[in-house]
């Protein structure tokens, strides 16, 4: 946490050397500020900072694209006549423990269009969804597991002790 | 430049809320309803709000439109998970293409809608 705080430090240090606070000028700051960071960590306390923001970039980067393919394939079957929709019920072991884990896992499987989190079982291990399109719901399970649990739960775990 | 992406930005924006706005009509039932206008409308104030920051590129305006953002993401989904909750458990019908059910006949006792989550003693179900 200490890293991200003085990578922004250093956006706005940048921003005021400039004398610009425009989002895009923040933004070249924020990356500069990095990029110095990342030359100068051997120097400083080890943290798991780096990697975390690279996973981040990763998630949002996998995440967008997500939403724009599923916005695309809802926006289809809007305009065309007929339905095309594969709607299914579908449950979801869950490896996300905490109450943090299945909420984001819920959050994000409800914000993607296409997906709509229901409901978690008593005992927490099932999450249901709702899945427009799942001609297959082993297929369904799958991208879901792997796509969306994988990569946030890599994100949110992590070292304890190293967090910077 | 700036102004020719913003521009697309904006009018990419206003099609998908147009989407969703018929999407709302079209959809056959309470489940695929919500997919269609939560998300899409989500996505469609995104875009909006991008070509907003951009035009102006100004630090007050670009702060407000990212929190207006914040807000649509953090709130939609909450909505549309807590509608879409309610109407299945309180047995609105699903479409009849859907394929299957995996949450038919599943014990909900212990959170129903109208209840909390938790019993009222504090222990976890």
């Amino acid at each position: 946490m200490t890293y991200f705080m003085l990578n922004i430090a250093l956006a706005l240090a940048w921003a005021a050397f400039t004398g610009n606070f425009n989002p895009s000028n923040l933004m070249i700051g924020f990356i500069l500020g990095y990029l110095t960071l990342l030359a100068t960590r051997r120097a400083l306390a080890p943290s798991d900072y780096f990697s975390k923001v690279r996973q981040a970039i990763g998630f949002a980067g996998f995440f967008l694209w997500e939403l724009v393919l599923a916005n695309l394939r809802v926006a289809y079957d809007v305009m065309t006549p007929q339905y095309h929709m594969k709607p299914r019920v579908i449950a979801i072991p869950l490896d996300a423990r905490t109450d943090a884990e299945i909420t984001a896992l819920a959050y994000f499987i409800s914000l993607t269009p296409g997906t709509l989190s229901l409901d978690v079982s008593t005992d927490r291990r099932t999450l249901f969804i709702h899945a427009m399109y799942a001609p297959d719901a082993d297929t369904v399970r799958r991208e879901i597991k792997q796509g969306f649990e994988r990569r946030l739960l890599e994100l949110m775990r992590g070292d304890p002790a190293k967090r910077g | 430049m700036a102004e020719g992406i913003s521009l697309v930005l904006l009018f990419l924006g206003a099609v998908f809320m147009l989407l969703a706005s018929i999407g709302l009509a079209r959809m056959p039932d309470v489940l695929m309803r919500l997919h269609s206008t939560t998300k899409s409308t989500t996505l469609g104030v995104g875009l909006i709000m991008l070509g907003v920051a951009l035009t102006f590129d100004d630090f007050a305006i670009g702060v407000r439109a990212l929190a207006i953002v914040i807000f649509m993401f953090s709130t939609a989904p909450v909505a549309a998970h807590m509608i879409g909750r309610a109407a299945y458990l309180s047995g609105v019908p699903l479409w009849k293409g859907t394929l299957s059910d995996e949450m038919r006949g599943h014990d909900f006792e212990s959170h129903p809608v109208t209840e909390q989550t938790r019993e009222p003693d504090g222990r976890q179900p």
